[in-house]
C-alpha cells in the first residue's frame, strides 16, 4: 500500500529530508567554514577543492549553501509555526462564534489578501528596518491570514455536524468542543496549507534578502548570495547559479509534498 | 541623515524644517491633505517633490509591465488554447510540466540565468538598464514568465470546461463552421474568467517588478522604492508605496468594470 | 410491423450501433437500433434515462463528442445517402439546414453572452448568403411564428433575460430558421411547467401542419407521445423494445416493459 499516489511526492520528500539534514548537520558536512575569507581564490569557478566555486570573498559556495539551508529552514519553520498558531486560533474563534468578531476578522483578512504579499512584506520591512528578525516579523504578520481563513471555513462546515452538536448539547464547554471535536477534523487541511506556506516563506525570505531587506550581506542566506551573485555576474556566473537552484528545488519539493498530502487527505479518495 | 557627526543645533534645525517638531496628528493631517492635492512631500535627500520623483519613474515601470504582459499573453494564449483543444496530448503534458516550473522558479534566479545565457554566453542582448527594445526583452521575460505559466493553465481549464457545454454542441448542431464555434462561442465565454485573473495578476506583476528592476538596474518605481528604503528616505518610501497601492486598486476597479461589460449576466438591469 | 410502406421514408436508420470508450473498456450504448421517419409524420422515441434515446437523436447528425465516442456503425439514410459516411463539411451543410436539433435545456443550449437575435442570425447566415438586415427580418418572422410577443425587442435580449417558455420557443425558432426537412427535438417540454408544456406541444402540432415538417420527438413522457406522435420507438438499455404505430403500441403492447410504461400513464389513452 503506497503512501502517496504521485511519485513526484517522494522526490519532494527526499529533497526536503536532504535539506533538513544539511541544516542540522551543517557544521559537520560543510567542507569549509562559510565565512572563511580566501582572497587568493576569490570568484574561483567550480573545480578542485570547491565543487561549486567560490564567491567574492573566496568562501566556498557549497559550504555557504549548506549553511544557508539552516537560515531558510529556520525562518520557514518559525514563521509557519507562529503564524499557523495565530491563524488557527483566530480562525477557530471567528468560525465558531461568528457575529461581529467574524465580520471584523474577515474584513481584515480581505484587506490583507487584497494586496500582493511581497508588496506588503516590503512595506512592513521598510517601516521596521531591514534585518532578518524584521523579515520574520513581517512574514508572520502576513502569514496568519491564509491559516485563519482556511480554518474558519473548515470550522463553519464542521460545526454543524452531529458529533459537534452532540458535544455541545451534552454541556461541554466551548473550548473543549473546539479542541477535542473540531480541531482533529481540520488538522489535515492545516498541514497541507502549512506545507505550501513553508515554500512561500522560503521564497519570500529569499526575495527580501535578495533585495537587501533581510539577511545582511555576508550572511550565507540563499537570497543574499543571489544578490552578491548579481554584482559579479559578468565574471562569475556560478555564484548566482547554485543558490538559485537550491531555492527552486526546495520550493518545488514542498509544493510536491503539499500536493501529495492534499491528494491523500482528499475525502473523495481516502479518509478525511 | 545628517551623518553621525551632526551637532545638536543642526539636528534641531533639520527637525524644524521637516516639521517633525509639530504634534503627530497635525503632521498626519497635513500629509493627508497633501495627498489629496497630489503632494506627497519632499524627498529627504534630493529635496525634490516626491511626486516629481515618482512621476519620472513611471514610464520605465509602465514599459516593463507592458513588456511582461505581452510576453505572458503571447505564450499563454497559444499554449492554453492548443492544450484545451487536444487535452492530455503531448503539447498539453509538456505545457503542464513547463508551467509548473515557471510558477515555482524564483524570478531572481531566472533573471540572472537569462543574463548568463543570452548576454554573456551568446552575447545577443545587453545586460541591463533601460534603452532600446533589446534592453526590454530579458526583463520582460523574467517578469512575465510566472504569469505566462499560470495564465496558460487557466486558459486551458476554462476553455476545456466551456468546450463541454451544451451551447458549444448546439453551435455545431446548427452547422456553424468549426472556426466560428471555437472563436465566437467557446473562446468568448472561456475568456470571461480569464480577464479577472489577468487583472488580479497585474498586482503580482507590480511586486515582481520590484525584484526585476533590482536584477536589471531598471530605473522604475521599484528601484526608487528600494533606494528610499536603503536611505531611510521615509517620504519617498511612503509615496512609492501609496502610489503602487493606488495603481493596484485602480487596476482592480477597471477589471471589475471590464468583467461586467463582457459578461451580460453580471450587468445590473 | 410498419403500417404503410408506400411512401419512401425521409429518414431511415438501419442497425445503428454506437460504442463508447469508458474506464472499464468499450461499452455498447446503442445496439442495432432501426427505425424509419415518414414525411410529415412524428416519430416518438421513448425510454427511461440511460435508455439511449438522446444518443440516438445525436447520432443522426453525428454530434456525439469524441471522447467518449469510440465508433458508430450502421446506416443513417437521408436523401439517398448515408450520413455516417459524410465528411465534416458535408455534415455541416446538413446540420441546421436540412435536419435541425433542439436541445433539452434552453438555458444551457443558448450561449449566455450572445443575444437571441445574434444566435438566430448567425444560424441563418451560416447556410444562406443574405444580408444581416434580411436575416434579422427573417428572425422577427420566426419569433412571431413560434408565438413570441414583441419579437423586435426579444432580438436584443440575452437568454437569461427572458422566461423559460420563451427560451424554448426561441430555440424552436432557431431550429426552424433554415427551413429544415426534419426537426429532432430532445425532451423539449420536460424542463417546462405543465401549462407551458401544453402550449409548446400545440406549437409543434401547428408547425407539423403549417410547414409539413417531419419530427423526431425524444421524451420519457408517454403522455406527451400520446398527444403528438404517429409512430413510436421504445428503447431500453440501447436496444429496441417496441417499434410500431402509436395505435398498435398503445392498444397491443408486445413487451412487458412497454406495458409497464403504459400503466404509468394515468387514465390510459383514448
Amino acid at each position: 500500500m503506497t503512501m502517496f499516489r504521485n511519485k513526484w511526492t517522494y522526490l519532494g520528500l527526499v529533497i526536503i529530508i536532504l535539506f533538513i539534514l544539511c541544516a542540522i548537520l551543517a557544521p559537520w558536512i560543510a567542507p569549509e567554514d562559510p565565512y572563511k575569507i580566501n582572497l587568493v581564490q576569490e570568484l574561483a569557478p567550480p573545480g578542485e577543492g570547491h565543487i561549486m566555486g567560490r564567491d567574492i570573498n573566496g568562501s566556498d559556495i557549497l559550504s555557504r549553501l549548506i549553511y544557508g539551508a539552516r537560515i531558510s529552514i529556520t525562518i520557514g519553520l518559525v514563521v509557519v509555526l507562529i503564524s499557523s498558531f495565530v491563524g488557527i486560533l483566530l480562525g477557530l474563534i471567528s468560525g465558531y462564534y461568528g457575529g461581529w468578531i467574524d465580520l471584523l476578522l474577515m474584513r481584515l483578512v480581505d484587506i490583507l489578501l487584497a494586496f500582493p504579499g511581497l508588496l506588503l512584506a516590503i512595506a512592513l520591512v521598510a517601516v521596521l528596518g531591514p534585518s532578518i528578525t524584521n523579515v520574520v516579523i513581517a512574514l508572520t504578520a502576513l502569514g496568519w491570514v491564509s491559516f485563519a481563513r482556511l480554518v474558519r471555513g473548515q470550522v463553519i462546515s464542521v460545526k454543524e455536524r452531529e458529533y459537534v452538536l452532540a458535544a455541545k448539547t451534552s454541556g461541554q464547554s466551548d473550548i473543549r468542543v473546539m479542541v477535542l471535536h473540531i480541531l482533529p477534523n481540520i488538522v489535515s487541511t492545516v498541514i497541507v496549507q502549512a506545507t505550501f506556506n513553508i515554500a512561500g516563506v522560503i521564497i519570500s525570505e529569499s526575495s527580501l534578502s535578495f533585495l537587501g531587506l533581510g539577511a545582511p550581506p555576508g550572511t550565507p542566506s540563499w537570497g543574499a548570495m543571489l544578490s552578491e551573485g548579481k554584482q559579479v555576474i559578468l565574471d562569475a556566473p556560478h555564484v548566482s547559479f547554485f543558490p538559485g537552484l537550491a531555492i527552486l528545488l526546495v520550493v518545488l519539493a514542498f509544493n510536491f509534498v503539499g500536493d501529495g498530502l492534499r491528494d491523500k487527505f482528499d475525502p473523495k479518495t481516502g479518509r478525511e | 541623515m545628517l551623518g553621525d557627526y551632526a551637532l545638536p543645533g543642526d539636528k534641531q534645525e533639520l527637525r524644524e524644517n521637516l516639521g517633525l517638531d509639530r504634534p503627530i496628528l497635525v503632521q498626519y493631517g497635513d500629509y493627508l491633505t497633501g495627498i489629496v492635492q497630489g503632494d506627497l512631500g519632499i524627498s529627504i535627500h534630493s529635496k525634490r517633490a516626491v511626486t516629481e520623483e515618482i512621476w519620472e519613474r513611471i514610464p520605465a515601470s509602465a514599459e516593463l509591465m507592458m513588456g511582461a504582459m505581452v510576453v505572458a499573453l503571447l505564450i499563454a494564449f497559444p499554449f492554453g488554447i492548443l492544450s484545451a483543444l487536444k487535452p492530455y496530448g503531448i503539447l498539453d503534458s509538456t505545457s503542464m510540466l513547463v508551467s509548473f516550473l515557471g510558477v515555482a522558479m524564483p524570478n531572481f534566479w531566472l533573471g540572472p540565468l537569462l543574463i548568463i545565457l543570452f548576454s554573456i554566453q551568446l552575447d545577443w542582448l545587453p545586460i541591463n538598464e533601460r534603452g532600446g527594445l533589446e534592453h526590454l526583452i530579458l526583463p520582460s521575460i523574467t517578469l512575465g514568465t510566472a504569469m505566462a505559466a499560470m495564465l496558460s493553465r487557466m486558459i486551458r481549464s476554462s476553455l476545456l470546461e466551456v468546450l463541454g457545454e451544451d451551447y458549444v454542441l448546439n453551435a455545431r448542431a446548427k452547422g456553424l463552421p468549426e472556426r466560428q464555434v471555437i472563436l465566437k462561442h467557446a473562446l468568448r465565454n472561456a475568456l470571461i474568467p480569464v480577464i479577472t485573473v489577468i487583472g488580479l495578476q497585474i498586482g503580482v506583476l507590480l511586486s515582481g517588478a520590484i525584484i526585476t528592476e533590482a536584477i536589471f538596474d531598471w530605473p522604475g518605481m521599484g528601484s526608487l522604492l528600494l533606494d528610499g528604503i536603503y536611505n531611510r528616505n521615509y517620504p519617498l518610501v511612503q509615496g512609492c508605496i501609496l502610489t503602487i497601492a493606488s495603481i493596484y486598486v485602480i487596476v482592480n476597479l477597471i477589471t471589475d468594470i471590464t468583467y461586467a461589460w463582457v459578461d451580460p449576466r453580471v450587468r445590473l438591469s | 410491423m410498419m403500417h404503410s410502406q408506400e411512401t419512401k421514408p425521409i429518414l431511415e436508420v438501419n442497425d445503428l450501433c454506437v460504442v463508447f470508450k469508458t474506464e472499464a473498456g468499450r461499452a455498447t450504448i446503442l445496439d442495432k437500433v432501426s427505425f424509419k421517419l415518414q414525411k410529415n409524420k412524428t416519430l416518438g422515441i421513448v425510454g427511461e434515462s440511460g435508455s439511449g434515446k438522446t444518443i440516438t437523436a445525436l447520432s443522426v447528425l453525428n454530434l456525439i463528442p469524441s471522447p467518449p465516442l469510440d465508433s458508430m456503425s450502421g446506416e443513417i439514410r437521408f436523401q439517398g445517402e448515408n450520413l455516417l459516411t459524410f465528411t465534416k463539411s458535408q455534415l455541416r451543410k446538413v446540420r441546421g439546414n436540412r435536419i435541425a436539433y433542439i436541445f433539452q435545456e434552453p438555458m444551457t443550449a443558448l450561449n449566455p453572452v450572445l443575444t437571441i437575435g445574434d444566435q438566430i442570425v448567425e444560424m441563418i447566415r451560416a447556410h444562406n448568403s443574405i444580408s444581416k438586415k434580411e436575416a434579422r427580418d427573417k428572425a422577427v418572422h420566426l419569433l412571431t411564428e413560434v408565438g413570441i410577443t414583441s419579437p423586435i425587442q426579444r432580438l436584443k435580449n440575452y437568454p437569461h433575460e427572458i422566461s423559460g417558455g420563451m427560451r424554448q420557443r426561441a430555440m424552436i425558432a432557431i431550429a426552424l430558421s433554415c427551413d429544415p426537412d426534419i426537426l429532432i427535438a430532445d425532451e423539449p417540454t420536460t424542463a417546462l411547467d405543465v401549462t407551458i408544456q401544453a402550449q409548446v406541444l400545440d406549437l409543434f402540432k401547428y408547425l407539423i401542419e403549417s410547414r409539413g415538417m417531419s419530427i423526431i420527438f425524444v421524451t420519457h413522457d408517454l403522455g406527451v407521445i400520446a398527444e403528438i406522435a404517429d409512430d413510436i420507438l421504445v428503447l431500453q438499455a440501447g436496444k429496441t423494445i417496441e417499434y410500431d404505430s402509436i395505435d398498435k403500441v398503445f392498444h397491443d403492447p408486445q413487451h412487458p416493459y412497454t406495458q409497464k410504461l403504459l400503466s404509468l400513464i394515468k387514465g390510459g389513452v383514448a
